[in-house]
């Protein structure tokens, strides 16, 4: 018993340092952050606030800007998230079904992932940005097809949202291949043959074997996804400059970043609430996630 | 459904691009199954009875030779349209689903004329499930069952559809002793029952031997023998037969063929009958454990070093300098009486359970 008790506290023991980062980095801020936004205009210099109360979460949820950010983040998780798990499961099923090539394309694929973000906020203006000697190579191509040219990048709203999801789709897809390829090809190959046996068609052998073999897989990638979507901000940034509300293309981090330390920063009650606002979404959308899958992901 | 194999060859290119040979895993293998019977595929790993369970299912197609099920030639059609039913070393359950639609997934398969109702397709789940004795556990998950249950619940998937040829890989090998013992009388029983042709590979000779109608012996590629089991038992066509089969395994000895006599050491153990006059001078013997008879005037003595009394038999350990086992092991009836412990233990062998083998090609020649 006493050998039992000393290895409980050995164990604390090594838990000791995780512990007391894991405290001063997350949950020392978190707790401050939720008092903060609560209190009316606080001052971080002179540690000062007027009152108390739910005044802050009623200006950020009166303040336009926030409610573009909100818009615009919600429109980028709904459309980024299920758009880059299908086609990323699409390019790996693809990559788990050809022999020949599949070590370059896997390559190929994963580059993105490794690739600078400035080298790729490069590529994407040549793609898209007008500038005095081009309109960018898509506008080229959409003038080939004989449409008239379109300013994505400080142009009408649907073209400019087209291109933050296009460009975090891109740069999020690598993960995901090459999370989904390892989850392809670690399926048992007797299963395959199992159907092959007995008769099973290509489609349903994807939808009755293979999708439910890697479900776990993607359900981890749609909620990563979900949060990475929400958090997003620097996306926004290479591509619109720091001045995201006057761009229209401003994301709830962003919208938090900006009430700190942006032009109109400075106000870290007001930061704080809509911090904690975008943590309760994540948190709720989580949950949701959680429950769904736990009712399907039984085996 | 009778299946017959024509000259079926199987030849993998080598990994190693120097050498230019392919891998013969499978070669000229010519056989045909009486129908309704329990076949065993035996061999030592790597002897090519999974390829050759593989060619059969149509999972790999051979580079050479013919294969019929009855009197169609099925050597290029896909699995699905052989009528086979394959029952993996590993089962290949599918996980996420349960037992019950585990058993109709080949079924729900089954596309136009041959699209069964509903009510169709869960009598027959039913009735296979009642066959192989799971019909209590129809709603579980794999992951719920047992290693024994899951080898039903296999089974059961793959006779749902009524096969003509039921294939088995190592259906035993991923259970426990006890559970094999059981599980091996319950496959005789289902392919009795059905008297669908059941093929089977198994490394395990006594499976192979308790269970089979016939089995087949293979060595790297190539069939050694075929026969009833205690016909290749008592009649080994080679040495690699002999000692394939048997536990205790075979006893092999260095002897000589002089003036009708068999020598093994410096002893003539026994008269050989007259007219092999034609016997090469070195041979390798061959003698069965149970071929030994104690006897204090015998003519083939051992250096004894120990008894292992098994119940109804005793095992006699000892050795002899002229043995090629590291110990020789004679199975007498516990009645022999008792042994001294260490020195000299004295044999005669029963003519029946000696085998002699050519040194070179290692054929039987008596």
């Amino acid at each position: 018993m006493a050998n039992r008790k000393s290895g409980g506290l050995k164990g604390w023991l090594y838990l000791l340092p995780a512990i007391l980062f894991l405290g001063f980095f997350m949950v020392y801020p978190l707790i401050d952050v939720f008092i903060y936004s609560f209190e009316e205009g606080y001052n971080s210099a002179s540690q000062t606030y007027f009152g108390t109360g739910m005044y802050n979460y009623e200006y950020v949820l009166h303040d336009p800007y926030f409610l573009q950010a909100l818009q615009n983040t919600f429109l980028l998780v709904i459309i980024t998230v299920p758009l880059s798990t299908g086609i990323a499961l699409l390019i790996s099923v693809g990559l788990n079904s050809i022999k020949p090539l599949r070590k370059l394309l896997q390559t190929i694929y994963f580059l993105p992932y490794v690739t600078n973000t400035l080298a790729v906020g490069l590529v994407f203006m040549i793609l898209f940005k007008k500038t005095a000697y081009s309109e960018g190579l898509v506008n080229l191509m959409i003038n080939w097809f004989g449409g008239s040219s379109v300013d994505f990048i400080d142009g009408p709203y649907w073209a400019k949202m087209f291109v933050l999801c296009f460009y975090t789709i891109w740069v999020v897809m690598p993960f995901k291949i090459l999370i989904l390829t390892s989850a392809l090809a670690s399926v048992n190959q007797d299963y395959y043959k199992a159907a092959r046996v007995d008769g099973t068609s290509r489609l349903r052998i994807f939808l009755r074997i293979t999708l439910p073999m890697i479900s776990p897989m993607i359900f981890y990638l749609v909620i990563t996804g979900f949060i990475g979507a929400f958090k997003a901000y620097s996306d926004a940034v290479a591509l619109f400059g720091t001045d995201l509300n006057a761009a229209g293309m401003n994301t709830i981090v962003g919208y938090v970043y900006d009430m700190l330390y942006g032009d109109s920063g400075g106000y870290p009650s007001y930061a704080s609430a809509a911090a904690i606002l975008l943590f309760s979404i994540v948190l709720t959308i989580t949950c949701v996630n959680l429950l769904v899958s736990g009712k399907k992901l039984r085996y | 459904m009778k299946v017959i194999l024509q000259n079926l060859t199987m030849k993998f290119p080598s990994r190693d691009r120097k050498k230019h040979q392919d891998v013969v895993a499978v070669n000229d293998f010519s056989f045909e199954i009486p129908d309704g019977k329990l076949i065993g595929l035996l061999g030592p790993s790597g002897c090519g009875k999974s390829t050759t369970l593989n060619l059969i299912s149509g999972l790999l197609k051979p580079t050479g030779g013919r294969i019929f099920f009855g009197e169609d030639d099925v050597t290029d059609l896909p699995p699905e349209h052989r009528g086979i039913g394959l029952v993996f070393q590993n089962y290949a359950l599918y996980p996420h689903l349960t037992v019950r639609q585990n058993i109709l997934f080949p079924l729900e398969n089954l596309k136009g004329k041959d699209r069964l109702t509903k009510a169709q397709m869960q009598e027959k789940a039913d009735a296979a499930a009642r066959l192989v004795q799971i019909d209590a556990l129809m709603d579980r998950r794999p992951g719920e069952l047992s290693g024994g249950q899951q080898q039903r619940v296999a089974i059961a998937r793959a006779l749902v559809k009524m096969p003509r040829v039921l294939l088995l890989d190592e259906p035993l090998s991923n259970l426990d002793a006890r559970l094999r013992l059981q599980t091996r009388e319950e496959i005789r029983r289902i392919q009795r029952e059905t008297g669908i042709t059941t093929i089977f590979v198994t490394h395990d000779q006594e499976e192979a031997m308790s269970i089979s109608d016939m089995i087949v012996v293979m060595k790297e590629g190539i069939v050694q023998q075929i026969g009833r089991p205690q016909e290749v038992y008592d009649n080994p066509r080679n040495l690699f037969v002999a000692k394939f089969l048997g536990t205790p395994p075979i006893n092999v000895f260095e002897g000589q063929v002089r003036e009708g006599k068999l020598y093994v050491g410096q002893e003539a153990v026994l008269d050989l009958a007259l007219g092999k006059e034609n016997l090469p001078k070195e041979v390798y013997v061959g003698v069965r454990p149970e071929g030994f008879l104690i006897r204090e005037d015998g003519p083939f003595g051992c250096e004894l070093s120990g008894v292992e009394v098994m119940g109804r038999d005793i095992s006699v350990v000892s050795t002899h300098k002229a043995s090629l086992n590291p110990a020789v092991r004679a199975i007498v009836s516990a009645e022999s009486g008792p042994l001294a412990a260490g020195g000299q233990v004295r044999f005669s062998l029963k003519p029946g359970k000696v085998f002699l083998f050519r040194k070179d090609t290692e054929e039987r020649i008596l």
